[in-house]
């Protein structure tokens, strides 16, 4: 049950993140910070969303392993 | 490392690097997962599903992954500066049909839910895990081929294939996106054995050994 919660969480989270960046249209050109340096922000936060993704998943993993090493004792 | 200076992108083609190496990935697990599955179907182990099961878990990982970015990437790059709006990048076919693939994977975790007798969930839900392996290619290969769309890779756009037409890219990127390919495969397969082997201690009982 904790498992398919904390799958949920981070599905929605992504869905969460993207509709998040989605609201940021409509607005005239300015050099926020997205758009400077080339953009290259768009790659660092490309980048992060891996990162952070694999770092939850992984994370996910080890709680199983935990788990799994309690009930054998 | 150098990259080549584009309009519109600027050096956002460093994405390059990661998301389309996550639909990489997720298209060799999805395969090793459908080969597993047909492994299952041929003699019937156990074993032969966990490994079909996880790998399209982090399969399917790597889709949301690729997804993810390519919101990220596509607000910054389709957005405002082709005078695009959300309207109409919610009708982007590509979207749709990656969305569609990924929904027919979250399906199969879900029939696999479903089941209490385990050989009858295995059995099933590898011949739906071929089924949702021979969707990928038109949700993802073709029909994002064959309409237009602000992705590259679609007729209209000219920015040509962006999969499999290797003279497209440029020798520059070409000398990372390989490696990156390889490098980002192999850590899933990691994180996908990691969690086999997980799951074989967790029924180490049912194969009594």
């Amino acid at each position: 049950m904790n498992k398919i919660v904390s799958k949920l969480l981070l599905f929605f989270s992504c869905l969460l993140c993207s509709t998040v960046l989605f609201a940021q249209e409509n607005k005239p050109d300015m050099a926020d910070l997205m758009r400077s340096n080339g953009k290259i922000y768009v790659v660092v936060a490309v980048c992060l969303t891996i990162l952070i993704g694999l770092f939850v998943y992984v994370f996910v993993i080890d709680r199983k392993i935990s788990r799994l090493e309690q009930n054998k004792d | 490392m150098d990259v080549p200076r584009l309009f519109i992108l600027n050096e956002t083609i460093r994405n390059l690097y990661f998301h389309v190496c996550m639909w990489f990935g997720m298209m060799i697990l999805f395969g090793t997962s459908f080969v597993y599955s047909i492994k299952y179907l041929r003699g019937f182990s156990l074993r032969n599903d966990i490994f079909a099961h996880q790998f399209a878990a982090v399969g399917s990982f790597f889709g949301i992954l690729g997804y993810a970015t390519g919101t990220i990437w596509a607000n910054y790059t389709w957005v405002s500066d082709q005078s695009q709006s959300l309207g109409s990048i919610l009708k982007e076919p590509k979207l749709i049909g990656a969305a569609i693939a990924l929904l027919i994977y979250g399906a199969y975790f879900v029939l696999r839910g479903s089941f209490t007798d385990m050989d009858k969930k295995a059995r099933i839900s590898a011949v739906y895990n071929i089924f949702a392996f021979a969707m990928l290619f038109p949700s993802i290969w073709i029909i994002p081929r064959l309409v237009g769309s602000l992705h590259p890779g679609a007729p209209g756009s000219d920015s040509g294939n962006p999969a499999l037409n290797f003279k497209d890219i440029d020798s520059r990127l070409r000398m990372v996106f390989y490696p990156a390919i390889i490098g980002w495969t192999l850590l899933g397969i990691w994180i996908a054995t990691l969690k086999i082997r997980l799951q074989l201690i967790k029924d180490k009982t049912l194969f009594h050994e």
